[in-house]
């Protein structure tokens, strides 16, 4: 099954308090879903939500309003611990940093053993470490990393460890949050070419959360831009580079530098400043073609749409 | 065109407990007046390095200029004492660095940091220096600069930040300005406008840029010309389009190679395997050659010299030798190259 949802957010929000009287709506009424099998992009720069997001989907954060839904399923409210236990082998999240989301107490085995013990799923201790050795094998470390602590590894490295731990519970599905972001260029090929493999070989739905457009474009079947705690734009990744609609996403892929010189002279970079788009009305999300997705008001979803229909 | 910088056969290398890690190996390069020079490579590449030795900012004792001469206007500054460095430092040399979290001193005003160059270096009176520094902050972009002035690190917003620590490096009319990693830090609607704003600096005050980064996206739109650097030394220096449409090196194919552009449809990206080599004991021969899968036996051997592709390019690569079997960079690579000499075709008809 093609468009089987494996996760549906619904008018999620997210508030965190500061001070007595201040609000941050960090994450201000979002809905989306994700199918199983696809990689599912989340940009936006940073402050605008969209780690809250994914935190929040897998229950990190408590939500304020909302509702996030895994296979028809409450991810919030009130569960037992068996519930809790059986949700968390199921969602794993991979962490931008690889140095500060490894204990650096613990040995790469342990670390990556925690979730094995936590859930049982090894008998005993030969197979624990069968299981941590084939799983770094799978990363493209080798079995003796695994009595090494983190420090002894370069930053590509700890973040296939991280990539490893979250797999080695079989998730289903993989949240990961900016996984490439603190890496090297050529580093960051190999991580994104191995999270390629593991989604085909593992069947694995992902949630990418990144800035780096062209990466998320690379990686992701549908992308959603994020703008202060809203879903500005949602469509298939190559329909939001060809056709941009709302003014935010114009922004950000204007903005983005390209490895080539000839394009970037000729580059015109468009400013995206809220207040020109002030109304009156409240934008609502609005589907403006068959799954391409735009915050707009009335007036708005009228312009885009004649825009699309005379390309 | 006069030579501003010149650096000659730069070796830095620092003394740790676990022995002697040779960060630059050997560096040449020279900027001219009006210039961007970027500077391109992997963490560990040296790349830092080679610019805080430029300013004499390595930390002492443990790392130290080995051999090489630094040329700013003709005077070898290399062995400048710490005093006549300060003469030079901020005022005919400065530089912005990656994090405006860390670089920017957070008890202080940000209009007194801003000042602190001008009554040092030119001799102003605070109420010219006051004066000045509400021009700098209103040429890097920063609204209500009078309000601005007066307030504390923390309340500007990153990108913010990031223009302040322009302001304070442009505050002397430097002749030459080092950018380390500048925009890494920030946001790419925040990058872009950073790279404006240095950009149009640069044409008013016709100043020298040496820009460090790791993202050839970045290079592409600043740079004049381009120093790409592996392990300590640089292995291909061109102009930028001699190394964006026509790379020599390995490296740098890998590097282009692993960017994925936005109408790459490829399935798998191009890497470099494996990681930068230990700089504590650096690798015979070819750094490179290990992660390189067109290595030659003589790779292994002898390390190769900067060859001459054209009056402005050279690149250190066995290949190139006259000898050397012709090889073609990889498939996605040359797509690549070839995408990008079929956009420059469309620009041309335009």
């Amino acid at each position: 099954m093609e468009n089987e949802k494996l996760l549906e957010v619904k008018n999620l929000q997210k508030f965190f308090k500061a001070g007595r009287k201040n609000t941050i709506k960090a994450v201000n009424g979002i809905s989306f879903d994700i199918y199983k099998g696809e990689t599912f992009g989340l940009v936006g720069e940073s402050g605008c939500g969209k780690s809250t997001t994914g935190r929040t989907i897998i229950r990190l954060y408590e939500a304020t309003g909302g509702e996030v839904k895994y296979k028809n399923e409450s991810v919030h409210g009130k569960k037992s611990k068996e519930d809790m236990l059986k949700f968390n082998r199921k969602m794993q999240m991979i962490f931008q940093d690889p140095s500060s989301s490894l204990n650096p107490r613990m040995t790469v085995m342990d670390i990556i053993a925690e979730g094995i013990d936590i859930h049982n799923l090894a008998k005993n201790e030969t197979e624990r470490k069968n299981r941590v050795e084939s799983l770094l094998e799978t990363v493209g470390l080798n079995k003796e990393h695994a009595t090494r602590f983190p420090h002894e590894f370069s930053g590509g490295q700890r973040q296939r460890i991280g990539i490893a731990r979250a797999l080695a519970v079989e998730p289903e599905f993989i949240i990961a949050d900016e996984p490439i972001s603190a890496l090297d260029v050529s580093i960051q090929a190999q991580v994104v070419n191995l999270l390629k493999k593991l989604q085909r070989e593992h069947n694995l739905t992902f949630l990418f959360i990144a800035h780096d457009l062209s990466m998320v474009k690379y990686i992701s079947d549908r992308t959603g831009v994020m703008y202060y705690g809203n879903m500005v734009e949602l469509a298939d990744s190559d329909e939001l580079y060809r056709n941009p609609l709302h003014p935010y996403t114009r922004s950000l892929l204007s903005a983005i530098p390209l490895p080539d010189p000839e394009y970037e002279r000729s580059r015109k970079r468009f400013a995206y400043d809220p207040a020109d788009y002030d109304t009156d009305e409240e934008p609502e999300f609005r589907e403006v073609k068959p799954d391409h997705w735009v915050r707009c008001t009335e007036k708005e979803f009228q312009q885009y749409q004649e825009q699309l229909n005379n390309k | 065109m006069s030579k501003l910088l010149e650096v000659k056969d730069l070796s830095v290398s620092f003394n740790t407990y676990s022995g002697e890690v040779q960060a630059v190996r050997g560096v040449s390069f020279d900027v001219e007046k009006g210039e961007t020079l970027a500077i391109v490579g992997e963490s560990g590449s040296g790349k830092s390095v080679t610019t805080k030795a430029l300013m004499q900012l390595l930390p002492k004792p443990q790392g130290q200029i080995k051999s090489g001469e630094i040329l700013f206007e003709g005077n070898d500054i290399a062995n400048y004492s710490n005093k006549q460095m300060q003469k030079i430092r901020g005022k005919d040399m400065s530089m912005v660095f990656q994090d405006p979290m860390t670089s920017l001193n957070p008890t202080m005003k940000v209009g007194n940091q801003i000042m602190e160059g001008l009554i040092k270096h030119r001799n102003m009176g605070r109420g010219e220096a006051k004066q000045k520094a509400i021009d700098l902050l209103e040429q890097v972009g920063i609204p209500h600069p009078m309000l601005r002035l007066n307030q504390y690190p923390h309340q500007f917003s990153g990108g913010m930040r990031q223009r302040a620590v322009v302001a304070i490096a442009l505050a002397c009319n430097p002749k030459v300005l080092i950018a380390d990693e500048p925009t890494t830090a920030l946001d790419v609607t925040i990058q872009a406008q950073i790279l404006d704003l240095m950009k149009d600096i640069q044409r008013e005050t016709d100043s020298a840029i040496v820009f460090i980064t790791h993202d050839l996206g970045v290079v592409a739109n600043v740079a004049d010309r381009v120093a790409v650097m592996y392990a300590g030394k640089i292995v291909e220096i061109g102009k930028v389009d001699e190394i964006f449409y026509n790379p020599k090196h390995p490296y740098t194919w890998g590097l282009l190679g692993s960017m994925p552009t936005l109408d790459s449809e490829e399935e798998e990206l191009f890497t470099i395997p494996g990681s930068p080599p230990d700089m504590l004991n650096p690798p015979k021969g070819d750094a490179f050659a290990p992660r390189n899968e067109f290595a030659l036996e003589i790779d292994t051997k002898m390390e190769p010299p900067m060859f001459k592709v054209s009056d402005t390019h050279y690149a250190a690569s066995w290949l190139l030798h006259k000898d050397a079997p012709k090889m073609e960079p990889p498939a996605s690579v040359k797509r690549r190259m070839q995408g990008f000499a079929s956009t420059d075709d469309k620009d041309g008809e335009e």
